[in-house]
């Protein structure tokens, strides 16, 4: 799970290492724009510029949609994965503090059972 | 068998927990209100974290100073706060002041048929306090906190926020 978080993390910044893609980031959060209009923005090819996207889409950071001939990115959802990451996290926190707390309670019980609850105090 | 935890984020501002217990109330009370035994559980090994020091007055008014020691952190790390209720063997409500936006958290302790339902509520003071610490990473013990900080810095540089 954390492994899987730093994977993902080292995407996003292999992702926002380029000043291109960061570029594209910057523009897509002003508004959605397709491929083409991007392309042209950034005086490249749509080859080139297909493989930026790319690479911004696998990190989660950049998501398209194909509507007929033309292919629109807006700003992915890289956020949410990051909050389902941490409250992934935080709930494995406490399943592990409670995996440790069940033994006490097991302690606990059987103390009573044997001096009964007011002597175990 | 062990019990499921389950983990939600009930709206902008709440983390809830809940977890059943097989043994009665007082029993879990009793875990959460004695230091000694709060010591055995609250830092699990599989999180690198250890108490260096955990001082707590469970009653109303009381106050707690929890020091730990972390893998990933040189230095100590300290928790603390305020007991603002302790209701014996069904409530516990305390401050976390360890950070200017920290939340309240409410522990409430149900028991049915000799298992106790277990229910960790946190409030933070607004949805910006709680996106902080989901963006810092500050479960209190998150390695990869530092990473998500940066990553929020260069993300923000882009004027998404």
């Amino acid at each position: 799970m954390v492994q899987c978080q730093r994977a993902h993390l080292d995407a996003s910044f292999a992702a926002l290492s380029d000043a291109t893609r960061r570029g594209i980031l910057e523009r897509l959060g002003r508004a959605d724009a397709s491929i083409t209009d991007l392309a042209e923005k950034f005086h490249m090819t749509l080859t080139g510029m297909k493989k930026h996207v790319g690479v911004l889409e696998q990190a989660g950071l950049v998501t398209t949609e194909k509507v007929g001939r033309v292919r629109t990115c807006k700003l992915g959802p890289g956020r949410l994965k990051e909050e389902a990451a941490w409250i992934e996290r935080y709930g494995q926190l406490w399943e592990a503090r409670f995996d440790e707390l069940d033994k006490i309670v097991e302690a606990l019980k059987r103390e009573e059972r044997i001096y009964g609850r007011k002597k175990r105090k | 068998m062990k019990n499921p935890t389950t983990v939600e984020r009930k709206s902008e501002r709440e983390l809830v927990v809940t977890r059943t217990f097989n043994g009665p109330a007082h029993i879990v009370f009793e875990a959460w209100t004695k230091p000694e035994l709060l010591k055995q559980w609250w830092t699990p090994k599989s999180f690198g974290i250890s108490f260096i020091s955990c001082e707590a007055d469970v009653r109303t008014g009381g106050t707690y100073r929890f020091v730990f020691s972390h893998a990933a952190s040189e230095q100590p790390v300290p928790f603390f706060g305020r007991y603002i209720e302790v209701t014996p063997h069904s409530r516990i409500v305390w401050t976390n002041e360890e950070s200017a936006d920290g939340a309240i958290t409410t522990v409430t302790f149900e028991e049915k048929d000799g298992k106790t339902l277990l229910v960790l509520h946190e409030l933070y003071p607004s949805k910006q306090a709680l996106d902080d610490a989901i963006a810092s990473g500050s479960t209190g013990t998150s390695g990869a906190g530092e990473q998500f900080e940066e990553l929020d810095k260069v993300l923000l540089t882009l004027g998404r926020s």
